[in-house]
């Protein structure tokens, strides 16, 4: 992802920040300023727990090039608890210890680098809940 | 304006895979020039280019005039049409728009993509490009990666377990064993299928097509003409699209396709017959658990039940609904922005009742759906045949 956009979605990236619609309620993220749920304005910014539950998992052998010295890696969809579903790696654990319905929290952490000196790429995974 | 009927009056396809003595411009020329042999046509008034990658890939964009130059129909009005996977389908069906709508007679749709002028890395990297770049590829995932998501969840709901799939790439590569086209013309064992090395878990390496160099043309023109050209015109009886979320994970249902539900069911309403009206169903089966999902939302199966058809050998050529009857993504091969295109050519030989050893018996109607990213693009069209 280029520069701007990194620095464009820092919030969302570093601190799970999403959106509320103030019509209806529903809980937005990835923030869109539309609410999905009824297609009205929504811009209320709206700060996520960051825990959630594994709906699915898998396991990535064979990377993209950007992610390839990290392979073996478990990436998950996660069901948050306000209502959104998340994609994002999982750490701090074993990926075969990982299983649906597992509960996991949000941590901000390093996704990869631009090569080496290069810029480096941080943002939300997910890690088995602790306590 | 009345809308005309219109038909497909010829079919070309070079073989897929690895073409390293031809470019772009030179495979898409081939099967041009192919296809235009075939329809006896003297005179082309859209080309229109379905292709995913070239850019990226094959370092040339501007794929409208670059293929028409070298297809011997320069000054030709020409555009690159893109949507994933799905870019072949989206191409015919803006040909079918032009024809229909009255403002074109002769129209050639080409998809062709050159994978192998790239390095693997490149090429790896560039499949995930239609999948959501910031919420998605940023974190570390890819388009395999989403389908095996999808898969572990749906074995997971169901009860499936990796072998209970293998059926389908089993029967794409019998398929194209008769396929002089096809890329993978070995047959494969459940085995093998079990066995084979894991890509993204649980997706393994016979899970997935191979991604190759490949181009596929069709010629349409109205339907009232068809007979000057080709002595057995094929109908595009119905033709529909609909999109949805671009992040898998903004799905209310992320085991179930709902454009390609919505598409298939414009494209039986406007074609007038039901699903077990058709006699082969090209469907998208990138992955074996595209192929299931596709089965459920085209309406051959309940939810869940998408992988049963293959465990009961219904998909074979003389099964209740005949799927990938050429091979298939898995085995003829998948080149990505042409894969549609290819999906439309292999339903027009087997309506015209030319598809060899593989014929469907009595094909009358044939369904043919295409993909783009997991399901954010979904192209179907329905196909009638002369017979």
């Amino acid at each position: 992802m280029s520069l701007p956009a990194v620095w464009r979605t820092r919030k969302q990236r570093y601190s799970l920040v999403g959106e509320v619609c103030s019509k209806c309620g529903a809980k937005i993220f990835p923030p869109r300023d539309v609410c999905p749920e009824c297609s009205k304005p929504a811009q209320t910014p709206y700060s996520f727990s960051g825990r959630g539950v594994v709906y699915s998992f898998a396991v990535v052998y064979q990377a993209s090039e950007e992610f390839e010295e990290y392979a073996p890696y478990a990436v998950a969809m996660v069901k948050l608890e306000e209502g959104p579903m998340v994609t994002a790696q999982l750490t701090d654990v074993d990926p075969e210890e990982v299983k649906v319905g597992m509960p996991v929290e949000m941590v901000t952490r390093k996704l990869y680098e631009e090569g080496e000196g290069g810029v480096i790429h941080y943002g939300y995974k997910f890690r088995p809940r602790v306590g | 304006m009345r809308k005309r009927e219109v038909a497909i009056i010829g079919v070309g396809q070079t073989k897929v895979g690895e073409h390293w003595d031809k470019s772009i411009r030179q495979l898409a020329a081939e099967a041009i020039l192919s296809a235009i042999k075939d329809a006896k046509i003297d005179r082309v008034d859209i080309l229109y280019v379905g292709n995913a990658l070239s850019g990226e890939l094959a370092l040339q964009e501007h794929l409208g005039a670059a293929i028409a130059d070298f297809s011997g129909l320069r000054t030709v009005e020409a555009y690159k049409v893109e949507a994933a996977g799905a870019s072949g389908a989206a191409a015919l069906r803006l040909g079918y728009l032009a024809v229909a709508g009255g403002l074109a007679d002769f129209v050639v749709v080409c998809g062709v993509e050159k994978v192998t002028d790239a390095p693997a890395e490149r090429v790896n990297s560039a499949l995930s490009l239609g999948i959501d770049g910031e919420y998605e590829r940023e974190l570390g995932l890819s388009l395999i990666a989403l389908n095996a998501l999808i898969m572990r969840r749906y074995m997971y709901e169901y009860g499936y377990e990796l072998r209970d799939f293998a059926g389908f790439s089993v029967n794409a590569h019998k398929n194209a064993a008769n396929n002089p086209y096809a890329m993978f013309r070995n047959p494969i064992t459940e085995k093998a299928f079990v066995e084979a090395r894991m890509v993204v878990e649980p997706i393994n390496l016979l899970d997935s097509s191979p991604v190759a160099d490949g181009a596929a043309a069709v010629v349409l023109c109205p339907m009232e003409m068809a007979k000057d050209f080709q002595a057995k015109p094929v109908r595009i009886a119905s033709s529909a699209a609909a999109t949805d979320t671009l992040a898998l994970h903004d799905r209310k249902d992320p085991l179930f396709l709902e454009a390609a539900y919505l598409s298939a069911r414009r494209a039986y309403e406007i074609a007038g017959i039901k699903p077990e009206d058709v006699d082969l169903f090209e469907l998208y089966d990138s992955f074996t658990i595209m192929a299931a999902l596709s089965l459920e939302a085209a309406g051959f199966a309940e939810r869940g039940q998408g992988v049963r058809l293959a465990m009961e050998g219904q998909i074979s050529l003389d099964g209740r609904i005949p799927i990938s009857t050429m091979g298939g993504l898995k085995a003829r091969g998948n080149p990505l922005g042409a894969t549609g295109v290819y999906q439309v050519a292999e339903a027009v030989l087997q309506l015209r009742h030319e598809a060899g050893p593989n014929q469907v018996k009595d094909a009358h109607w044939a369904l043919v759906q295409s993909i783009g990213g997991v399901g954010s693009t979904v192209v179907t069209h329905i196909l009638e045949g002369p017979d």
